[in-house]
């Protein structure tokens, strides 16, 4: 569940103010699949950071599963991220000295869990992705299409309740991107609430709830029924 | 998170850095050994000169002709003085100075010393009796010099058990007669074991009576009186009875150097051991080069890795997780360059003990623990700035930053 109301955040660039949410309200519940589309500098990024309390916003209101999170400090914020949230980077962000597995591995080796209880975890997820026999590998000995399935394990491991993900098939060819797209759902599938910040719109119509941003601002929030047809959200 | 992750991970970050990695140690490394190395030059001149100074004994002054006018100065070791010792002067010492013992003075001088067709060069000394009890010389076959005024020559000598070797080999010496130039010597003793001092090995030299040597190099000073002080009187009290009674001897005039060996002993020993906490400090200064050093490749790290710093901050690593990472990486290299160091220190230490068997060098326990401590300190410390900015990194600036 996730609540914002009122959400500003505004940037200096130079000399002049860049406002890159303004006024942003936005209700989501657990389980939804829903994609924000928008062109470059939409505020698109900003949102999802916001979300991922990776940035903050400069005034508003922001419930995450009720947790008020304006008033955690850094620290608390770490733990909620750690525990609640998963990040998917369009450029992976996976660290190349370590092996796919130790990838998928660290959130939890970060936490201090024991190698016995890691271990049937990490092998569950490269499993699930179909990256089984590629657990050894370094990020540099894999396709796209794998890196990001590590990434993706990397960023469930921790069985966080929200996936946020970034252009996650921006650096990928469309087959691959198709694979990645259906992992995700999958996921989604599962009971993960999923948000997609994407420009593509083939990904971003296979979406259940489209959001469109222009100028920091929403500019259209849809729904699709079983039917097909649109319907505003909120 | 477990320590074991948190070397490996450690262990994987530095490794991937192999020469940077590799420089970095080595220059802890250096920084260390020069610590471990210095150090031991410092303590092994200490004990040498403690050693030395252990053969006089506690009990003992020495009384040198001449006098340094100057006072602070290196007493004369070889003085010549206006007015020489005599063995006049001894004997009065002996009889007439409370708290003195007994006497042993001492001519030296060099001489070719030959048995039968064998002949060598060997020191010559022209002491008494006294002088083995207060070097703690023991006399292994035969006896001491009899009983004698000290003005009176005997042809009788004791021989250096090296010297013995080189001119009997296994026979029997005590009986024998020796030739030292012109004169001959019945040998009566013979010197157990061997003894240096002050770089003299005396197991090479003949012991001959002091009135006998005057005669051989034909001299009538002393080269020095050494004087044994009773069990129940204190050193300084007779050292300065010693220096009254001589200044009426010689028409009032001190014109001798009375030194206590135990006083110039912790002289020496003070003035050594500043000595090696300077020079030890002077290379503990290249630790502290190195610790910089360690702060620039933090930081060259923690720039290179923003990105990754902007990771474990996604995935929820705290300020201070970021913060021991990279930490741990300046410390575990400082601790793997220390122990190098030692390791390379202790090497030429050894090699330094077997080229110069004489100086017992060793690397003090104060400053191995102090090279150890100095290095994985300063890691620390200038580690900290660097591995701080990491920690306070704002995730979505670190994330975005290539």
């Amino acid at each position: 569940m996730i609540n914002i109301k009122g959400v500003n955040k505004t940037f200096v660039l130079g000399d002049s103010v860049v406002h890159a949410l303004n006024d942003v309200s936005l209700d989501i519940e657990q389980g939804e699949y829903l994609s924000v589309m928008g062109p470059s500098g939409s505020g698109k990024s900003t949102l999802l950071n916001m979300l991922g309390l990776l940035d903050r916003p400069d005034n508003g209101q922001y419930l995450l599963n009720g947790i008020d999170t304006f008033s955690l400090d850094e620290n608390e914020r770490a733990r909620v991220r750690r525990q609640e949230i998963g990040f998917v980077f369009q450029s992976y962000h996976l660290i190349n000295r370590l092996t796919a597995w130790e990838n998928v591995e660290m959130p939890m080796m970060l936490s201090g869990v024991a190698p016995r209880e890691r271990k049937p975890k990490v092998e569950n997820i490269l499993e699930k992705l179909g990256l089984a026999r590629r657990g050894h590998h370094l990020p540099n000995q894999l396709s796209g299409g794998e890196r990001q399935r590590v990434a993706i394990g990397r960023s469930i491991i921790m069985e966080p309740s929200i996936l946020l993900a970034d252009e996650p098939t921006g650096n990928l060819d469309s087959k691959s991107g198709m694979e990645v797209t259906e992992i995700l759902e999958g996921l989604n599938r599962d009971g993960l609430t999923l948000l997609v910040v994407t420009h593509d719109n083939v990904m971003g119509d296979r979406a259940q709830r489209h959001v469109r941003m222009r100028d920091g601002a929403i500019e259209s929030d849809h729904r699709h029924d079983e039917t097909g047809r649109e319907h505003a959200a909120g | 998170m477990r320590p074991v992750d948190l070397v490996k991970f450690t262990f994987l970050a530095l490794r991937r850095q192999r020469f940077r990695s590799l420089m970095l140690l080595v220059a802890v490394g250096l920084g260390v050994s020069s610590v471990v190395v210095l150090t031991a030059l410092g303590e092994g001149a200490r004990l040498y000169v403690l050693g030395e100074f252990a053969n006089l004994g506690k009990d003992t002054v020495i009384m040198l002709p001449g006098r340094k006018e100057t006072s602070g100065g290196m007493p004369p070791m070889t003085g010549t003085a206006a007015r020489p010792l005599t063995l006049h002067d001894a004997d009065v010492l002996a009889r007439t100075v409370p708290g003195v013992t007994q006497v042993a003075p001492m001519v030296m001088g060099n001489g070719p010393v030959s048995f039968k067709s064998r002949e060598r060069d060997s020191i010559v000394i022209g002491t008494t009796g006294a002088f083995f009890t207060m070097r703690f010389m023991e006399i292994g076959q035969g006896s001491n010099f009899p009983e004698m005024g000290v003005d009176e020559g005997r042809p009788v000598a004791i021989i250096g058990q090296k010297l013995k070797q080189e001119l009997f080999g296994s026979t029997r010496a005590v009986g024998q007669w020796i030739r030292l130039r012109d004169y001959r010597y019945r040998v009566i003793g013979v010197l157990a074991g061997t003894g240096d001092s002050f770089g003299l090995d005396l197991s090479e030299a003949i012991f001959i009576p002091v009135a006998s040597a005057q005669t051989v190099f034909n001299i009538h000073g002393l080269l020095r009186i050494m004087l044994k002080v009773g069990e129940h009187y204190s050193v300084e009290d007779v050292k300065s009875r010693v220096e009254r009674r001589m200044t009426e001897l010689h028409d009032g005039d001190l014109d001798v150097t009375v030194i206590s060996p135990d006083a110039m002993l912790s002289t020496f020993d003070d003035i050594i051991s500043v000595m090696t906490l300077g020079v030890g400090g002077i290379a503990g200064i290249s630790l502290l080069v190195a610790g910089i050093l360690v702060m620039n490749v933090t930081l060259m790290s923690v720039k290179q890795r923003t990105a990754e710093i902007g990771l474990l901050k996604a995935i929820g690593a705290p300020a201070a997780q970021v913060r021991l990472l990279f930490l741990s990486e300046a410390i575990l290299i400082s601790i793997a360059g220390a122990l190098a160091g030692i390791v390379a220190g202790a090497l030429l230490v050894y090699t330094g003990r077997q080229l110069a068997p004489d100086v017992p060098f060793t690397t003090p326990a104060w400053a191995l623990l102090a090279s150890l401590v100095l290095a994985i300190g300063t890691a620390l410390l200038f580690a900290w700035l660097p591995a701080q900015q990491a920690a306070e990194m704002e995730p979505v600036d670190a994330l975005g930053r290539k």
